[in-house]
């Protein structure tokens, strides 16, 4: 009884912020809504709406990779009446046929910061180029090492998805080893590569899968992570071992606590990317469509900025007070 | 808990009446809010989402009643729905054929976890742990950690929708139907079913009238991971793909759906429809607050609340007798 | 696991058969039963009569609870012959002694306490409905269960008024009467019982003597093991006074006093102190 009483009281309280009907209604689906990297990409989306007199909603699923909460969030958000949905997809193959309904249903479907697998199962594909970004990193760290013989640990995100296959072979290609190319979704290998373990962009799952390399190969001199969570975990792995001053860490992603890693010299470089942009890009794709019902197409990319602690010789790249200007998360 | 408390008679019935009433008030609540809510289309949609979880909170009702807990039954319906999928596409063999060996797998999981439960006496909580891992490792080995797609038709037929007036309706939430109405009778009507409610309620006294425990454990254990196979069937179905990530969050999913629907985590009492009621519950909220553009967050903070009242309501009730 | 009522049209039968009173219905001879060093049964003798009840009394550790597990066929004896109605019986499980028509009430309430009476006397031997759905889908008779459930605590002269209640909704005296009903109802020789008013007040206790005075009035004869004296003399028609492992004495409670009957079973009154009259 009591509950009912309790539930509908804060449900009310919410409801306050319900919007009229006539405003164009866009969806939001991100990975999960606890990554800083989403929440802040829903907060630039927000901001946007706001801005656009558009109503927008927003949905994730339970945990990276949960296919079925995103496919539950397309049909409610039809359901809502929602025309523009845009989605980061957890599972790049397995929502292919969802979105394709969506799309049969006249709903136009913008991936953001991740492609489904194939790219053109969405209208259009707001991201960063995470092969550059790669690129970028593996160029900085070619000339840190300056000529050594790199023992390199690769801590990725996870097996089948494109994101952490196109910064890991993008990385792969810019320190000049031989990779698979951007449209790949395997990992590349080579000798340099003394270990490669899956990291799911966590924070302690980054630290200990650089433990267990480090007992494999004690010699590392450079480390490439998925994100700045899994750097954190590998500089606290190398700092418990002692190892921290003679290894180069590099990441993606650029957020506030990783732009501040950076400064802190804990990573020496990462690539920075804008999700406030892509989504903010994407909520004016969706009013767009509704005023004229013209769709977004096609690949836009959002741009990557290299932020290093320390500018290298022949290495393009900015300071991480340019990066705390344009970072994402708590500055 | 409180004597506070069970001076209301009322709060003694809530293990029974709860769940009907939160689900009442959550559609009244909706529907005053949103005008797309009230809407056989809506309904129907509720329904398929709540399908997958719907069919796996079988089992995992089965097993609770009999005071066991299952966590593997995600992943066992995840490794089902690969496997079903992936025979398809990969061997050529026949949907029906491929449809069958998942569900053979899945039993077979099923049976496994009531033999260790059973013949070497481990407490389920700790068998379906390790099953899950298993499960979910043999699931990444076999599909690579790839998703499987493009689909024969067959395997995805029951996500179809068929038309009732102007509501579409998919034949899974048929199935996920039917499937209830069997095992509500087989737990009410058949003799199988009062055995599986007495093993919950009193072990001892179960086995000491006659009944042969085990083999009510073994058989409970089978039915549900036959119910986590139709679980996967649903699982393909409704997402067209055979997906190896699939199921990770199914298992607290399930015992989240039992627990509204009022049964008890000790065992030998509630009702495999307050299963349905409870999932429903959770698919109504979902559903709901996202029509009204609440943040998904506000789901999970309130099936928390709802999962503590029900299981407060458990207690007290339980207290009473 | 119901196949002996299966094959049994009329269910909670009287007792299949009524041999005249005073005949013998369960006998052992020289039962021995050791753990290791320890000899918990050593050449114990027992008999139990027709249409009798007979109290078994005796000290704690005297042996007489794993007297009864081989009764009822919870424990194998090493050596010596159990015989019920003359013919010598092997019981291997307590199943076997319930297909051979002993039923036990257990101390520690055996009933599944959210399920209805009706359920929980039909418990394991739920009786189904004819054809296929009884044997192909095994589905419970539910109004003749209820029915017979009904008839049979009336003749028990058990006042429930619903046997739709859960057992959980009973006072303890009235489960006892359940889980004795139970025993009753399926018992074709013989029906022992176990401390069954050890957890009663005073009341509930009475009840429940009496409900075993019907039980043996309708000619089930019936073992009660007690250390409630009072209940012992006001029920028992004969004594069976286990010591050291054995039986010490068989006593007539309508001679001997109850202070000489503690104390036979003490061992501060020896057997042949005991004046001839007061053996049964």
């Amino acid at each position: 009884m009591n509950s009912r009483i309790s539930l509908v009281a804060l449900a009310a309280t919410l409801s306050l912020t319900a919007a009229a009907a006539d405003q164009p209604i866009i969806g939001l689906i991100t990975k999960t809504d606890t990554n800083p990297f989403f929440v802040k990409m829903k907060e630039g989306a927000a901001a946007e709406a706001k801005k656009l007199g558009a109503k927008l909603m927003s949905a994730a699923g339970k945990q990276d990779g949960d296919n079925a909460g995103q496919v539950t969030a397309i049909e409610n958000m039809m359901a809502a009446g929602a025309k523009t949905i845009l989605i980061t997809p957890s599972d790049a193959k397995a929502i292919v046929p969802t979105i394709k309904k969506a799309r049969d249903a006249g709903v136009l479907v913008i991936a953001l910061d991740s492609p489904t697998d194939p790219v053109e199962a969405v209208d259009a594909l707001f991201a960063t180029d995470n092969y550059k970004a790669g690129q970028l990193i593996g160029q900085y760290a070619k000339t840190a090492l300056g000529g050594k013989p790199a023992r390199i640990v690769t801590l990725d995100l996870f097996p089948g998805h494109p994101v952490g296959a196109q910064r890991h072979n993008g990385f792969m290609s810019g320190f000049g080893l031989k990779a698979a190319d951007a449209k790949s979704n395997d990992l590349s290998t080579a000798p340099e590569i003394v270990c490669a373990a899956d990291s799911y962009g966590d924070q302690s799952k980054g630290q200990a899968a650089m433990e267990s390399c480090l007992q494999k190969s004690p010699d590392v001199n450079l480390v490439y992570t998925i994100n700045e969570p899994a750097a954190a975990g590998a500089y606290k792995a190398l700092k418990s071992a002692g190892k921290e001053k003679g290894v180069v860490i590099v990441s993606v992603d650029g957020g506030c606590q990783g732009i501040r890693d950076t400064a802190a010299g804990k990573i020496q470089a990462t690539s920075q990317q804008y999700p406030l942009k892509m989504a903010a890009m994407g909520v004016a794709a969706g009013v767009e469509y509704a005023k004229t019902g013209k769709k977004a197409s096609g690949y836009v990319d959002t741009g990557v900025t290299l932020i290093a602690g320390k500018p290298l010789a022949g290495v393009e790249s900015k300071d991480t007070k340019v990066g705390m200007e344009l970072c994402w998360g708590k500055k | 808990m409180t004597p506070f408390l069970e001076r209301f008679p009322l709060v003694r019935h809530i293990g029974t009446l709860g769940p009907l009433i939160a689900l009442l008030g959550a559609c009244l609540f909706f529907a005053s809010q949103s005008p797309r809510f009230l809407s056989g289309q809506n309904f129907s949609l509720i329904l398929q989402q709540v399908m997958v979880v719907g069919v796996l909170g079988i089992g995992q009702t089965l097993i609770i009643l009999t005071a066991g807990i299952d966590l593997s039954c995600g992943m066992v319906m995840a490794l089902g729905a690969v496997l079903m999928s992936k025979l398809a596409v990969d061997t050529g063999i026949s949907v029906p054929l491929a449809i069958l060996c998942g569900l053979a797998a899945t039993t077979l999981f099923g049976v496994i976890n009531g033999l260790l439960v059973t013949k070497v006496n481990l407490p389920p909580f700790i068998v379906t742990l390790g099953t899950l891992n298993i499960a979910f490792a043999i699931n990444q080995i076999y599909s690579g950690a790839q998703t499987v797609t493009d689909l024969p038709d067959g395997l995805t037929a029951l996500g179809n929708t068929f038309s009732l007036g102007d509501v579409a309706i998919s034949y899974g939430s048929i199935l996920m139907l039917l499937a209830y109405a069997a095992s509500w009778f087989l737990l009410r009507e058949t003799a199988p079913g009062r055995h599986a409610y007495a093993v919950g309620n009193n072990p001892e006294a179960a086995r000491l009238t006659g009944i042969a425990t085990k083999r009510v454990l073994l058989f409970v254990y089978g039915l549900a991971g036959l119910s986590y196979g139709v679980a996967a069937m649903l699982s393909v179905a409704r997402t067209g793909v055979g997906d190896p990530q699939a199921g990770q969050t199914e298992n607290l999913d399930t015992i989240t759906a039992v627990v509204l629907g009022g049964t008890s985590l000790f065992g030998g009492r509630g009702s495999v429809l307050g299963t349905l009621v409870g999932a429903v519950i959770v698919g109504v909220f979902r559903n709901g607050l996202t029509l009204m553009g609440v943040s998904s967050v506000y789901q999970i903070l309130i099936t928390g609340i709802l999962v503590i009242l029900a299981v407060t309501a458990d207690q007290v009730s339980r207290k009473g007798r | 696991m119901n196949a002996e009522f299966d094959n049994n049209p009329g269910h909670m039968p009287p007792p299949d058969h009524l041999p005249p009173p005073g005949s013998p219905v369960l006998q052992a001879r020289g039962l021995v039963k050791r753990y290791g060093r320890v000899t918990a049964i050593d050449g114990a003798d027992f008999d139990l009569r027709s249409g009798e009840i007979l109290a078994v009394i005796g000290d704690n550790g005297a042996g007489k609870s794993s007297l009864i597990k081989a009764l009822s066929g919870a424990v194998v004896p090493d050596e010596g012959e159990i015989l019920l109605d003359g013919k010598p019986v092997a019981f291997r499980s307590p199943m076997d002694a319930r297909k051979a028509g002993i039923e036990t009430v257990y101390q520690d309430l055996a009933v599944a306490p959210a399920m209805t009476i009706a359920e929980n006397l039909f418990l394991g031997r739920e009786l189904l409905r004819p054809g296929m759905l009884g044997t192909l889908l095994r589905c419970l008779d539910k109004p003749r269960m209820l029915a017979e459930a009904t008839a049979h605590m009336q003749s028990l002269k058990i006042g429930i008024r619903s046997m739709k209640q859960a057992v959980e909704t009973l006072s303890g005296g009235q489960r006892q009467g359940v889980a004795v009903a139970r025993s009753a109802a399926f018992a074709r020789h013989v029906v022992i019982m176990d401390e069954p008013t050890a957890a009663l007040g005073v009341k509930e206790g009475n009840m429940v003597l009496e409900l075993i005075r019907r039980v043996r009035d309708r000619g089930l004869p019936v073992i009660l093991i007690s250390h409630n004296m009072p209940h012992v003399f006001e029920i028992a028609d004969r004594i069976h006074v286990h010591r050291m492992g054995k039986r010490a004495a068989v006593l007539n409670p309508r001679r001997i006093s109850m202070n000489d009957a503690v104390a036979v079973m003490t061992g501060a009154l020896a057997v042949e102190d005991i004046p001839p009259e007061c053996h049964a």
